[in-house]
């Protein structure tokens, strides 16, 4: 693509409304990315990158993103939390882009946390 | 931080903390005084004056950790290269964080990704911010603003793969300051 115009625009927005009806209601899981200065200076972009990539190519719609600041583990970084609806949130450390994708895969899709990955079971706390 | 752009993440994160709706990030080469310029504005929360003159100690944080290191690394990286950091804020006004660095300068790190910054930024945050990324140049002004991008997809989310997809690749193939090269530097 040359150029982002208003007719590409109108092409995703009709693709979108076409495969609407295929959507479930709501966000089932939440990736949350750890974006703070420690995080990005670890690879927290790539991490990202990898889970936008497995995201796109899964077709899931009910997988909302986010990025949170620094959870005070710096040396553990880069790290993201999956939290799946009526499941405990698990948070995931020392990633590589690679481990992100299999966490995607296993975890947000399966429903299996990757044990080998894991901190904690926990709720997120930022600083 | 390996490039600017993981510098320009991490500031737009921090304007993401301070409660900012629009952050407008503009890059400025300016070739006669062989200076790059960043600017990031915020519509964030901002800060007063005792947070701001503590802003550059690395052992500063308005947050429950030892260390703050954002702003030091990048007042660091502009500083080797002859350029220099300056912010600006208030409480309710927001903050401007302007960095300036010698373009040419041998210590000035590349831009690097910034097609994946800006998509980080809207993959994290585009529904509740509006994110605006400007290059001006010798050859002209490129922007991209979700703020329009969000009236043409009317209800289709601004995070949906396809309009990231579509964003990446326009700010990979019209943006050009990802891939120019200081005329002093061998390929």
């Amino acid at each position: 693509m040359a150029k982002l115009t208003i007719a590409d625009l109108k092409k995703i927005k009709e693709e979108y409304h076409a495969n609407q009806q295929l959507r479930e209601g709501g966000f089932t899981a939440k990736i949350t990315v750890h974006m703070g200065t420690c995080g990005i200076a670890a690879g927290a972009r790539g991490i990202m990158d990898a889970i936008l990539d497995e995201l796109n190519k899964s077709g899931r719609k009910d997988v909302a993103i986010t990025t949170s600041g620094c959870a005070g583990l710096c040396s553990k970084e880069p790290m993201l939390t999956i939290e799946r609806t009526g499941e405990a949130p698990v948070k995931y450390i020392a990633l590589t882009p690679d481990k992100a994708r299999k966490i995607f895969t296993e975890h947000v899709m399966g429903g299996n946390a990757v044990k080998e990955y894991a901190l904690v079971v926990g709720h997120e706390t930022t600083y | 931080m390996e490039d600017l752009s993981l510098h320009i993440l991490d500031i737009a994160e921090n304007a993401i903390r301070a409660e900012a709706t629009r952050i407008e990030i503009i890059l400025t080469k300016d070739d006669g005084h062989d200076l790059l310029t960043l600017e990031i504005r915020d519509n964030g929360k901002g800060m007063d004056s005792e947070t701001l003159a503590r802003i550059r100690d690395p052992f500063f944080t308005t947050k429950q950790k030892k260390t703050g290191l954002g702003i030091p690394l990048l007042a660091q990286t502009a500083e080797q290269t002859g350029g220099r950091v300056e912010i600006e804020s208030a409480p309710g006004k927001g903050t401007v964080v302007t960095a300036t660095f010698g373009w040419c300068h041998v210590d000035r790190p590349q831009l690097g990704d910034v097609a994946s910054t800006v998509v980080t930024l809207i993959a994290g945050h585009g529904a509740d911010v509006d994110i605006l990324y400007e290059e001006q140049t010798g050859s002209g002004l490129h922007r991209i603003d979700t703020a329009d991008l969000k009236r043409e997809l009317e209800s289709v989310p601004i995070t949906d793969p396809a309009v990231l997809d579509a964003v990446r690749e326009t700010l990979k193939t019209e943006f050009t300051l990802m891939n120019e090269v200081p005329s002093n530097v061998m390929r």
